[in-house]
């Protein structure tokens, strides 16, 4: 299985506090990789390295093989690294399919052809239909997102990452908020992603974790405390102490 | 969608029959307006299309007029039109492109400031160097023309002449806004506006974007700039004072952001609220503190009107059916021109 | 450029990046507790400096009270004006967005010149410094300097001084730097949030109209001299960084040396030599000297 993308011994200081300490990770093909641990355990800084929207002040990231540390967001974005927020932040004056659309003409921009009209570029269209497609959202296309469920509105988060065709998937949080029902589609979804892809997973939400990931790496203060299969992780004395209900 | 293109045709529509009934005075001043028009649309592009709210608009409309003046021949020949319009564009273009790499390094309240700061750097420049003349300007000796100069196919100088060519500017300026904004450039421009973290996030470099914008709005308001010069025949430093930054800002505001037409509205206004505070006959010897009305009313305007003056129609039916207009507003952030 | 000119213009720039700084602070004040960035500070400078040329004589046939009484009636004045014009106005702003914070300020500068014009006219004024500090003082052996700037700088520093003991020293510094923080949660500890965003505009304002009537005798008093110092302080607060009084004073004594020399070395660009300055920093260092976080 190849490996997408590779976090080496990141590390991120803000002053003295140390956010993100030493964390090695390997996304594959194919796989789900969930992160969890406790509030401030460091799990949205470590996305943020991964993505590029934070510095590291150590350590690399290889995405494709490539060494992209000092590669910016867009620049990543454009070689296959799609990001979900776990804060909406869909364009809620635009309709569900221009949200997609707007995302998928990140790779295939051409502004300056300023005289053609941008619904018709059949590029971004064909991707954002696709999208739209995939995660569901056909019925409500031409709403305006602003006036979403909010589960429909997570949805809207993984298919505007999705119309850019990414081969990595960092998702934060994407259950967040959710229903019962909304959280069985999502991770329906999920799974149905899986194919072709590597994917991140930052959640909260245990039952759902263990359901649907490969690999789990359990964060503490920044640092990695345990990494593996759920069984393992389930079984391992310090996670079990530290996290899942020793308290 | 219809109903906004038929407004804005029928608006063009009288704008072109209007010399047939005007006096001269009324053309002049309809010219003034219709520059005023040219300026304002070129700041919709920055604060209405792409959020970014510049305080200094100003440097680019006076860059434009006082190009136009001292590029022309010192010995007192007509230029010519054709070469003449360009090069002024292209110094308030210039002047855009330098000062957009240095502001778009700064956001929010920042970049606000840091345009106020670059447009009066250069208004210091004409006012304090021996370059612009100092505060007492400078006169253009001759108009521009486009043809021989013998017999030329378009004289500058003759006012119905100077009105058609704005109008013609201004008709040219608002189609091709129209096009830009539903073009691919355009919609990368609303995405910056409305989530620019999430622009980045998909791929988007978001910096050229926002430097061209900058770039295209600066040549446009030196275009109106240039009309202004060529106009009056008059260039002073006033004309790159950040009063009149504000007041570019106030006509986009009270107009509507976010809607081409509201800057046609709101330049039309401005104007009219302008010849009508400094009103002799309505305000007598108080005339001259015109300002005074023209800043309650801009505070008026602001507090009560918030989607301007193209959104009063839809507050007004808001307010008569009992609808939230929050809701109504929602409906509309998206509009096209 | 001989030592004792050399030397006399560095104290004036001392002085001159000293106002500004006091100028400065009020207008990152406001903004940095409450949000709002308020345009017509420029005009509360400028209010100060018509309120010493305009109560002089009033205060003079009044109480018979010469410079220094005239300071404390206009400081009475700026904070009653300031705590009105808060409850009247600019609570109205905070929740509002800066595009339309920077337009009613704007409005409100349109105000406030067509009001001074109504009031006091358009004429510019000098106004004499007290006898008191009016002389000159002997600085070594080389030079005299004018007592009155020495004044002004000593004014200036005192109340930096104060505004910085104020707030890291007593309660209520602590109550407004908290209250800028997260209002709800102050708010609901019982602490009236209001009063505090009350008392802290009447200050900002108060101190800016204080540095208009302090300067007044050296800039003297004329219409378009709020607007100026406004600007200026726009770039005072880009350079220093926005939220860092530290970089507050810095930028405002940077400008004051490159305004003050600027003007013996090259005059003709003397107006245009604190923009370069701006540019310069921003190609630097695009978040201010020291940006706050």
């Amino acid at each position: 299985m190849t490996v997408l993308l590779q976090g080496h011994q990141l590390t991120r200081r803000w002053g003295g506090l140390v956010a993100v300490n030493q964390v090695s990770l390997a996304l594959e093909s194919g796989t789900v990789h969930a992160v969890i641990g406790t509030n401030g355990a460091g799990k949205s800084t470590l996305i943020n390295l991964l993505s590029g929207e934070t510095e590291p002040s150590s350590g690399q990231v290889q995405l494709l093989g490539q060494d992209v540390t000092r590669w910016s967001q867009p620049q990543r974005a454009r070689a296959g690294l799609g990001r979900s927020y776990q804060r909406n932040t869909i364009y809620p004056g635009f309709t569900v399919l221009e949200n997609c659309r707007l995302a998928a003409q990140a790779r295939h921009p051409q502004p300056w052809q300023w005289w053609r009209d941008a619904q018709r570029c059949e590029f971004s269209m064909g991707a954002a239909r696709a999208a739209v497609a995939r995660t569901g959202l056909d019925a409500v296309a031409d709403r305006q997102a602003g006036l979403l469920s909010h589960g429909q509105k997570r949805q809207l988060e993984i298919a505007m990452c999705l119309a850019t065709g990414p081969q990595v998937l960092l998702l934060d949080e994407p259950l967040a908020g959710m229903g019962a029902e909304e959280t069985e589609r999502m991770l329906a979804l999920l799974t149905e992603l899986r194919q072709g892809h590597a994917i991140l997973l930052v959640e909260h939400d245990m039952d759902a974790v263990f359901r649907i990931a490969d690999t789990i790496t359990v964060m503490v203060n920044g640092s990695v405390i345990a990494t593996g299969s759920p069984d393992a992780v389930r079984h391992n004395p310090e996670v079990q102490a530290a996290y899942l209900g020793g308290h | 969608m219809k109903h906004k293109l038929g407004f804005v045709v029928a608006c063009f529509a009288a704008l072109a029959l209007y010399p047939a009934v005007a006096g001269s005075f009324g053309l002049d001043l309809v010219t003034k307006i219709m520059v005023y028009a040219i300026f304002a649309l070129s700041l919709e592009l920055l604060v209405g299309a792409t959020g970014l709210v510049c305080f200094g608009q100003a440097a680019f409309f006076g860059i434009g007029a006082y190009a136009a003046v001292l590029l022309s021949p010192a010995n007192g020949d007509a230029p010519g039109l054709w070469w003449l319009l360009p090069a002024s564009v292209a110094a308030a273009a210039a002047y855009a492109a330098v000062m957009g790499a240095l502001c778009l390094r700064t956001q929010g309240v920042y970049f606000i400031m840091v345009t106020l700061a670059f447009a009066q750097m250069a208004y210091y420049i004409v006012h304090d160097t021996p370059l612009g003349g100092g505060t007492d300007g400078i006169y253009l000796t001759a108009k521009p023309v486009l043809g021989p100069a013998a017999s030329p196919w378009l004289d500058l100088d003759k006012p119905l002449a100077i009105y058609g060519f704005t109008l013609a500017c201004l008709a040219l300026q608002f189609g091709f806004m129209a096009l830009l904004l539903c073009s691919r450039f355009g919609r990368a421009l609303a995405g910056i506006k409305a989530n620019e973290q999430r622009m980045r996030a998909t791929g988007f470099s978001t910096y050229p974007y926002k430097l061209a914008a900058f770039v295209i709005s600066g040549g446009m308001a030196g275009l109106g700039g240039f009309l202004f010069g060529v106009k009056d025949g008059f260039v002073n430093p006033e004309l790159m004072s950040w009063h009149l930054s504000g007041a570019v800002l106030i006509m986009i505001i009270l107009g509507g952001l976010g809607h081409l037409r509201g800057a046609l509205i709101g330049a039309f206004a401005f104007a009219l609220l302008q010849e009508f505070f400094k009103s002799e006959a309505i305000f007598g010897a108080f005339a001259k503190h015109w300002t005074l009305g023209l800043g309650l009313t801009i505070i008026a305007s602001v507090a009560l009107l918030p989607r301007g003056l193209v959104g009063l129609p839809g507050q007004l039916a808001a307010r008569l059916t009992g609808q939230r207009p929050s809701s109504a507003a929602a409906a509309n952030a998206s509009e096209a021109p | 450029m001989d030592l004792a000119t050399f030397l006399i213009q560095c104290l004036n720039a001392l002085q001159y990046g000293l106002l500004l700084f006091l100028v400065a602070s009020g207008l990152t004040l406001i903004f940095g507790i409450m949000g709002v960035i308020n345009l017509a500070h420029g005009s509360f400078y400028m209010v100060g400096a018509y309120m010493a040329y305009a109560l002089a004589p009033v205060v003079a046939s009044t109480f018979g009270g010469g410079f220094f009484a005239t300071l404390l009636v206009g400081l009475v004045l700026a904070v009653i004006l300031g705590y009105l014009l808060e409850w009247a106005f600019f609570s109205f702003l905070y929740e509002r967005e800066h595009l339309q914070q920077v337009l009613m300020t704007y409005g409100l500068i349109l105000v406030f010149e067509e009001l001074r014009s109504l009031l006091v006219g358009d004429d510019v004024h000098g106004v004499p410094p007290p006898d008191l500090l009016a002389g000159t003082i002997a600085l070594g052996e080389m030079m005299t300097y004018p007592v009155y700037r020495l004044f002004v700088s000593g004014v200036c520093l005192a109340l930096a001084l104060g505004m910085y003991l104020v707030f890291t020293r007593t309660r209520l510094g602590m109550m407004i730097r908290a209250g800028s923080n997260n209002r709800e949660m102050v708010q609901s500890l019982g602490i009236d949030v209001q009063f505090l965003y009350r008392v802290v505009f009447a200050a900002g304002m108060a101190v800016a109209v204080l540095a208009g009537m302090v300067a007044a005798p050296i800039s003297s008093v004329y219409p378009g001299m709020g607007n100026q110092v406004l600007i200026i302080c726009f770039v005072v607060v880009v350079i220093g960084g926005i939220g860092s009084i530290r970089g507050a004073l810095l930028a405002a004594l940077l400008i004051g040396i490159v305004d003050t020399f600027g003007k013996v070395v090259f005059p003709q660009a003397a107006g245009v030599l604190v923009y370069v300055l701006m540019a310069l920093i921003l190609l630097w260092k695009p978040s201010g000297l020291f940006s706050a976080g």
